[in-house]
């Protein structure tokens, strides 16, 4: 593959946040949407569940050496750092906890921001921990682009707040505005 | 401007990793880049230097720095009882085939600090099979190690210990199985008896006996997929005839030319058997 992709991160409230965002996306969105979003071990089945049935992509709880492709969402397992290995691969990893968090949204952020530069987008959204903005950072000085969602009406602000104050965010947008956005950018992601 | 920044990264990690092999024997060429990348930006941070590359002299001059680096490529973290839904499976599904052998060993590849070392006695002790048991424990750091033999861990990480003792089938309290003081505690001496620690490298050294049961678990993710075949192939020649393999919840097999040879106990919890 030789497309970009798209790595999000949330904590707290980021249930709902994501289930509205991966809906909206819709079944034909071309690049692999890669997610962390903080929870503890063993957590993750049922987080796919929800999304499973909610969401039109394939959503898949990842595994160490995963290919990833479009059209397929794939979810950080809790206890384990999620990384991009390279362009079409995942890895993870049991390193410290970064921001008392595993896996670590600052982690996926950095590892992606290596491989796509600015083949990709960054997107953080509601929770009540400043991981993520470390992460922001890496992505807009690889090149690439950043979303953070309105801390106004996310359910919590703390996580998009501590983002915006990098200073390396490029939108501040609503969930609805944030897939509308990201499927006006998917022509710079898809395979090419 | 990115297409050069990424290729002087990949050059100057290449001269990085042969440089340290040179010198120091220590091949991490085909570890998975990604935590590699990590561990390398750490340094570059600690050490205050601005290029993958002004790594290379500090390494080779500094061996104090160096050992720091080797001891942060091992990974330590761990804990008694990790995946408590795993030792609960071991309990229910691989202890009865164990109980029909004379002698039992047992291999931990890549054991940090040992706390699954300990585990693994405590329930074989509960199972009444301690005493017919060997189990080796084996790690390329040799700090790690040396703190492995101790068996003592801070008193802290009891609460979460316990907690997944009891999540894993556990008969009784952990507490029994070890003493306090000084903010620490200390396993009996009594399943160290039954744990050889040892240095084996799994990228540079080979088969290691042969295992009724061998446990690697959370290590192969640290290898690119060729490093994670060939270590496979050697966990597998490892093991006796009917022997079981046990690797992270999360690992994969599927992909390695040892899967047509193993059949699944636990899919779930990622235990298997070979075939013949």
């Amino acid at each position: 593959m030789n497309g970009g992709v798209v790595v999000v991160g949330a904590s707290a409230g980021g249930l709902s946040a994501l289930e509205i965002l991966l809906t909206e996306l819709g079944a034909n969105f071309p690049a692999p949407v890669i997610v962390t979003k903080h929870l503890a071990s063993g957590d993750e089945e049922g987080l796919c569940k929800v999304l499973s049935k909610s969401s039109p992509l394939t959503v898949n709880i990842a595994c160490d050496k995963q290919k990833v492709t479009g059209n397929h969402v794939y979810l950080a397992p809790g206890g384990y750092h999620l990384q991009i290995e390279d362009k079409e691969t995942l890895s993870l990893s049991i390193d410290e906890q970064v921001c008392h968090s595993r896996p670590s949204v600052d982690v996926l952020f950095q590892s992606a921001a290596d491989v796509f530069g600015t083949q990709m987008v960054g997107i953080l959204l509601t929770g009540a921990n400043k991981d993520g903005a470390e992460g922001i950072k890496a992505v807009k000085e690889a090149g690439g682009a950043t979303i953070v969602q309105n801390p106004e009406t996310a359910e919590v602000p703390i996580m998009p707040k501590s983002a915006i104050a990098t200073g390396c965010v490029d939108h501040v947008l609503d969930l609805s505005d944030i897939a509308i956005c990201l499927k006006a950018m998917s022509f710079n992601l898809g395979p090419k | 401007m990115t297409e050069s920044r990424d290729t002087d990264q990949d050059f100057e990690l290449k001269l990085l990793l042969l440089a340290v092999q040179e010198k120091y024997g220590y091949q991490f060429g085909n570890y998975a880049r990604a935590s590699l990348m990590r561990r390398v930006r750490r340094h570059m941070q600690i050490s205050g230097v601005q290029h993958i590359s002004d790594l290379i002299p500090l390494f080779l001059h500094d061996e104090p720095a160096f050992a720091a680096f080797v001891k942060d490529m091992s990974v330590v973290v761990t804990e008694m009882f990790r995946d408590p839904e795993f030792f609960k499976s071991l309990r229910e599904n691989i202890i009865p085939l164990l109980k029909t052998y004379p002698f039992i060993k047992v291999w931990h590849a890549g054991c940090a600090s040992g706390q699954e070392a300990y585990s693994m006695a405590i329930l074989l002790d509960e199972e009444g099979l301690l005493d017919r048991c060997q189990i080796y424990a084996t790690d390329f750091n040799d700090q790690a190690l040396r703190h492995a033999r101790t068996g003592i861990y801070p008193e802290e990480d009891m609460a979460l210990y316990e907690e997944n003792y009891r999540l894993a089938g556990g008969k009784t309290e952990l507490s029994k199985y070890c003493h306090r003081g000084y903010d620490s505690v200390k396993f009996n001496g009594r399943l160290a008896e039954h744990i050889t620690f040892a240095n084996h490298n799994l990228v540079t050294d080979g088969v290691f006996g042969e295992m009724n049961l061998i446990l690697c678990r959370n290590v192969l993710i640290y290898f690119n997929q060729d490093l994670q075949d060939r270590v496979l192939q050697l966990l597998f020649d490892s093991l006796c005839s009917r022997g079981v393999l046990c690797i992270g919840k999360r690992e994969n097999i599927l992909f390695s030319a040892i899967d047509d040879h193993l059949e699944v106990t636990d899919r779930n919890q990622r235990i298997y058997r070979k075939t013949s």
